[in-house]
């Protein structure tokens, strides 16, 4: 037995006594390499396809019908012609900003403490598992509890839908992609950074305020200006709170406007002008929640000092 | 109150001994609420106006007695400390005590260099401002860089992120960050472990400088160096306990430097200065 040359071992049926090191496409191995190659390139174009085919949609829908006037202009009466967007343009940008307001401070807060406070406790677990869980609520339960918590009790000056109440809903959905992109963007300072800070006689919150947080502020930044633009654009919670408004923002604690709620609206009325509007409309909101996501991206590639 | 600590009748210019700076009695530290004892039992009496190295083997807890001495170990979650630890007269673990108070009086440079993501001037500004330094930022600056023998290096880019500086000279940064703070003692902790020789050199001359000033604990892995800066060396080692699973730090021997190194009274120092373990 010693004596059989290996090279004519069983394992290699089509191969000569003296292999050679060159590829052989027919072998399977090398026939299922390519199927598989092929099928996982296939899924991943078939990934990016709804992507491209709903942005050329809507640019193509869309984009042929803008104009100054179209942006600056209010939404026609139904079987009139002309008219813009403006109030749902203005609408949406006083809504996000009033949930950022909101979002950011208690987000930002809350995710300090979990990564510079909180010792592990069960109290932490407690609030890093209810940050996933809300952040897994759909956006229609936000919208119907901000009804049941402001719209229906009429809390704010006795007005029931609200500009406030909306943005109030989006702070609700914005809250746990802040919170968790601070707690993330915290922990990923390095704790020598801290010891330095603390050794030199610096408080806790003098630590935090002056060195850790600046440090982080790339990621927080990414993931507020993130779920700003995932606010931005949700539609249920809005119906719920904000309502809607054929005229200019009247106030803060007045219904208000907005683009998401002007496609829902408009995109089923029997009129072609309102139709064409919707249509504008999704445009001006997919640029701004791309632009957003392009800024988020600027953000997270800037160097700090 | 005991007389002897009284200052006034303390016998200072009788006595040719230095003045005692920190004095840790009966100190053992524990991690994980008291389950792992990392060191046990360490009296020290570290003078003023001295370098004091602590050496020995990886685990014998030189580190963990460092960080005892500013109550770094503070930040750790589950560690303990018995013991007292005298630093002028008062017990540092006292409850009364203020740890941001105590970090101010005695500053510490940590293994590797960690300069602030700000300027240079920032960097050593920072810890200036947060104790309410009210003279001239520039002049304290500049003077901090000088004692760091940082100055000529950095003059031309204070402006420049911390970052841009070599590791060497971001370790020297971090040391005139804790001289502009104007502490009392400086600890350190391996703090040329992350260095080249050269580096290494520049912080060693660093410190002869600075001990003129200050009280110098360093704790180092390396015994030429602890030769070439220390006045006073002890040595630690890691040593069984009786009722206790696992190895412990001790205190095995301190004194002179001198001695540690050519006459250690212990047959375990004398195995460790000559590199036959550890």
């Amino acid at each position: 037995m010693t004596t059989t040359p290996i090279t004519s071992s069983g394992h290699r049926p089509g191969n000569t006594a003296k292999s050679s090191l060159h590829r052989q496409p027919n072998l399977p191995r090398n026939r299922w390499n390519a199927v598989f190659t092929i099928l996982a390139g296939l899924f991943a174009a078939i990934v990016v396809l709804p992507l491209l085919l709903v942005l050329a949609y809507v640019v193509i829908k869309g984009g042929s019908s803008m104009s100054l006037k179209l942006l600056t202009d209010l939404p026609p009466a139904p079987g009139m012609t002309g008219g813009g967007i403006g109030n749902a343009i203005i609408g949406t940008l006083i809504v996000s900003l009033i949930a950022a307001l909101i979002a950011i401070p208690i987000g930002v807060g809350g995710g300090i403490y979990l990564a510079e406070y909180s010792k592990s406790g069960p109290f932490a677990s407690f609030v890093r598992f209810g940050t996933n869980v809300l952040s897994g609520v759909p956006s229609i339960i936000c919208g119907v509890f901000v009804y049941g918590l402001i719209v229906a009790t009429r809390i704010f000056f006795d007005q029931s839908y609200s500009a406030m109440a909306g943005g109030i809903a989006l702070s609700v959905l914005m809250l746990p992609t802040i919170i968790k992109t601070t707690d993330e963007g915290l922990k990923l300072v390095p704790q020598e950074l801290r010891w330095g800070a603390i050794g030199v006689g610096a408080s806790k919150f003098v630590t935090i305020t002056r060195i850790t947080l600046p440090t982080a502020m790339k990621p927080i930044a990414t993931g507020i200006v993130l779920s700003i633009a995932r606010a931005a654009g949700e539609t249920a919670p809005l119906i719920f709170t904000a309502l809607f408004s054929p005229f200019w923002p009247e106030g803060l604690f007045s219904p208000i406007a907005s683009m998401s709620v002007l496609i829902y609206n408009f995109a089923i009325m029997p009129y072609d002008v309102q139709i064409a509007l919707a249509w504008a409309s999704s445009f001006v909101l997919v640029m701004m929640i791309l632009i957003m996501n392009i800024f988020a991206r600027y953000l997270g590639s800037l160097n700090r000092i | 109150m005991n007389a002897s600590n009284n200052p006034s009748t303390r016998p200072q210019s009788s006595n040719p001994a230095p003045e005692t700076c920190l004095s840790l009695e009966n100190v053992s530290i524990s991690y994980g609420n008291g389950k792992n004892v990392a060191v046990n039992n360490v009296f020290m009496e570290i003078p003023k106006g001295k370098v004091t190295a602590f050496i020995g083997p990886s685990g014998c807890g030189k580190s963990t007695v460092l960080r005892a001495l500013n109550r770094m170990n503070d930040l750790i979650e589950g560690c303990g400390l018995t013991g007292r630890v005298l630093f002028d007269g008062q017990d540092l673990y006292d409850k009364r005590v203020d740890p941001v108070e105590v970090r101010r009086r005695i500053g510490m440079v940590f293994q590797k260099p960690n300069p602030f993501p700000k300027s240079i001037y920032e960097n050593i500004a920072f810890g200036a401002r947060i104790n309410g330094y009210q003279g001239d930022m520039d002049e304290l600056v500049e003077s901090s860089l000088r004692k760091a023998a940082l100055w000529d290096e950095a003059k031309d880019k204070l402006k420049e992120s911390g970052f841009s500086l070599s590791g060497g000279q971001q370790q020297r940064l971090c040391i005139a960050r804790t001289i502009a703070v104007e502490p009392e003692v400086i600890l350190m902790d391996e703090p040329c472990s992350a260095l080249d020789p050269i580096s290494t050199l520049k912080i060693e001359e660093t410190m002869h400088e600075l001990k003129k000033i200050f009280t110098i604990v360093i704790v180092t892995h390396n015994m030429q160096q602890a030769t070439r800066v220390s006045d006073l060396t002890g040595f630690f080692n890691v040593t069984d306990l009786v009722d206790y699973e696992g190895k412990v730090g001790c205190l095995e021997e301190f004194g002179e430097t001198e001695r540690i190194f050519n006459s250690p009274a212990q047959q375990a120092t004398q195995d460790y200065v000559s590199g036959r373990f550890g």
